[in-house]
């Protein structure tokens, strides 16, 4: 039996295909059309599922929609009316949308499916609805490696619920309560997102990243005045300071007179108050998750904890929350934001709307090491690259692995393509660029000159499993990137007294260990453990790394710059080679040097794509 | 356009917000008309309502 899950029309769209309950494949729209966070209808990812899992459409017993659409309008309509006559501008902006397109989403859908799919096939009869937490809940347990757990999510807002608690049980997952809109701590961190000049909905993992150079000043301003904070760990948001429920933008003025000041202008430099602030935001949101977290343990008892919605991918916040002990076991969906609600959707009617027993398979949990996307055959890889004019060579592994490892512990960047793309924000060596974490340079190097990013922004380490514990202040697996832990004390470099005095962005110049280009400010990493039997050919590779060099570690960040998607096929990967200061690119056997590519294929890449 | 409006009915009855369906019919009929004149010689007329 074939359920296909998908999520689409607000951000980051996203398809899945399930087999059984099993996880046969995973894409978000934006890696195909390369548009980041691409919304519209994913049939480029529905058609990549329904290829992996070679099956006609015919044989789809039912699409699972992540969220649904008139509850969403209720909490709409409910808000204009709650709010007005404030609100007017943005009801008349949204309104026509709503009564032209998404109120008859399904009939939508439904034109969708017989264009992508199959025509001839009811597909009414087959089109189900989760709802958004829900479908996150479900993301989070049923792929988790717990019989049971509490399953927390968190994001800006689904239909009406920002925040919910649930209890997963073998194949049953019941929502105990649930904080409703507009009372969001996604929002609340969105709306700090804005205030220091990023993009609401990917800025805030540069919020988070800009935290360590700041101090947390205003962090009682946030709780005396923003939020109301229960002992439960239920909040309120004191709404006369945002304008996001009715408005077109997230704050207002009475926010700008509390923190002194505007917006800050996209862009523009960033000073000491930008960071201050994105520590003060990032201190409150960790400390109302921990308030939320023990609550949940006090009031359920359970053992384990599984965590979805935007707000998981906070992994600041989840490296505390492991660390403080308040559960024994957390899991993460690493699929957390919008993207992975498909997978939930599909899952949910799996288990709770076909009643299907659940089985947990494996130690660690189903996800397959979130390689859920496409992979490229030889002759595909040879094809593209041919079509655009790539000088390659192939070796075979032992002479690649043996190459690359050489070649980054020469201060090489290099572009690593291999296996299937990643599911979800993260690359974790399957779509990755890679580096040498003992370069003092190599941080401002990637973010200037490869990503085309801001130069505050860390880097994350790969590290061996096996090693893990050596290097960091961490025991337990963290496969996707979603933890933060400090580097161990033996392994840092001791700052001087003058280093010591330095402030903000002044930091970032420091090396802070043996390892500085994945040691941010602060001494943490965002620590990425990679793992033999889910990702055996980048765990040889730092092996190798290891054997020529000691460093069980390379720096990983993700293929592709700023503003653009993921890259998933070899002519992205090429073209992103070519328009960026990268000196090699691997994709499976095939390898490129940067020397030896016609250099009038390079293309102005830095412009191409829209900034995030 | 009836499945929608059954669906819709379904909806509201168990959500217990009946109350809620005048608005929407009243907003799904301006939309509509919104819709239908646009880029017809009524146009500015309607507009200029709003």
């Amino acid at each position: 039996m074939y359920i296909l899950g998908i999520s689409a029309f607000y951000h980051d769209s996203a398809a899945c295909i399930l087999k059984n309950g099993e996880i046969i494949a995973a894409a978000q729209e934006e890696r195909f059309t390369r548009k980041k966070h691409d919304s519209g209808f994913p049939n480029l990812a529905i058609e990549f599922c329904i290829k992996q899992a070679n099956i006609r459409p015919s044989e789809i017993d039912n699409i699972v929609f992540y969220e649904k659409p008139f509850l969403k309008f209720e909490r709409l309509l409910e808000t204009y009316l709650a709010y007005a006559p404030k609100g007017f501008s943005s009801f008349a902006m949204a309104m026509p949308i709503w009564i032209k397109d998404k109120l008859f989403q399904k009939t939508a859908l439904i034109k969708e499916f017989n264009k992508v799919l199959d025509k001839d096939i009811n597909w009414n009869d087959r089109l189900l609805f989760s709802e958004h937490h829900l479908s996150h809940a479900a993301s989070a347990f049923y792929p988790s490696p717990f019989e049971r757990a509490a399953v927390l999510t968190i994001d800006g807002v689904g239909e009406w619920t920002t925040t919910s608690v649930a209890i997963g049980d073998g194949s049953d997952l019941k929502v105990l309560k649930e904080i409703h809109f507009p009372h969001s701590l996604g929002l609340l961190y969105s709306a700090f997102t804005y205030y220091t000049g990023f993009k609401v909905n990917s800025g805030e993992y540069k919020v988070m990243g800009l935290a360590p150079y700041g101090e947390p000043r205003f962090a009682d301003l946030i709780f005396e005045n923003l939020i109301k904070l229960n002992s439960d760990g239920s909040f309120q948001l004191d709404m006369s300071y945002f304008e996001f429920a009715t408005g077109l933008t997230m704050t207002n003025k009475k926010f700008d007179k509390l923190f002194g000041g505007p917006a800050r202008v996209s862009e523009t430099q960033l000073t000491q108050r930008e960071m201050d602030l994105a520590a003060s935001i990032q201190k409150v949101t960790q400390e109302i998750i921990l308030k939320i977290a023990k609550n949940i343990a006090k009031e359920t008892g359970e053992k384990n904890l599984c965590l979805a919605g935007g707000v998981a991918l906070n992994c600041v916040a989840n490296g505390i929350l492991t660390r403080e002990k308040i559960f024994e076991k957390i899991w993460i969906q690493p699929a957390a934001g919008d993207a992975g609600g498909a997978l939930g959707a599909a899952l949910s009617s799996w288990h709770l709307h076909k009643n299907k027993k659940r089985t947990i398979t494996s130690k660690q949990d189903s996800m397959k090491g979130c390689f859920l996307g496409p992979k490229f055959k030889d002759d595909e890889i040879e094809g593209e690259f041919k079509a655009c004019g790539a000088k390659y060579n192939r070796l075979n592994d032992d002479e690649l692995i043996d190459k690359v490892a050489s070649e980054i512990a020469n201060q090489k960047a290099v572009g690593w393509a291999q296996g299937r793309m990643e599911f979800g924000p993260r690359a974790l060596g399957g779509r990755s660029i890679i580096a040498d974490p003992r370069s003092p340079t190599i941080q401002k190097q990637l973010n200037l000159k490869v990503k085309y990013r801001e130069s505050f922004r860390p880097f994350a380490p790969s590290v061996l499993v096996e090693d893990v514990n050596d290097w960091f202040e961490h025991q337990n697996d963290s496969p996707y990137m979603l933890l933060v832990a400090n580097v161990k004390h033996d392994k840092r470099r001791i700052m001087t007294d003058k280093e010591n005095a330095l402030f903000g962005i002044e930091k970032l110049n420091i090396p802070r260990s043996s390892v500085p280009a994945i040691t941010h400010v602060d001494y943490s990493a965002r620590i990425q453990t990679v793992h033999a039997d889910t990702n055996p050919r980048y765990h040889s590779l730092i092996s190798k790394f290891k054997e020529k060099t000691g460093f069980p570690i390379l720096v990983n960040t993700s293929f592709n710059v700023r503003g653009e998607p993921i890259v998933c096929s070899p002519t992205d990967a090429f073209k992103c080679f070519m328009g960026t200061e990268l000196d090699i690119l691997v994709f499976e056997n095939y390898i490129l040097l940067k020397d030896e590519q016609d250099l009038s294929l390079i293309e102005n890449y830095e412009e191409q794509y829209e900034l995030d | 356009m009836m499945d929608f409006l059954k669906e819709m009915w379904h909806f509201l009855r168990v959500r217990k917000k009946l109350w809620l369906a005048p608005l929407i019919v009243i907003m799904i009929m301006l939309g509509g008309l919104l819709i239908f004149v646009e880029g017809s010689v009524l146009a500015p007329f309607i507009y200029s309502i709003f």
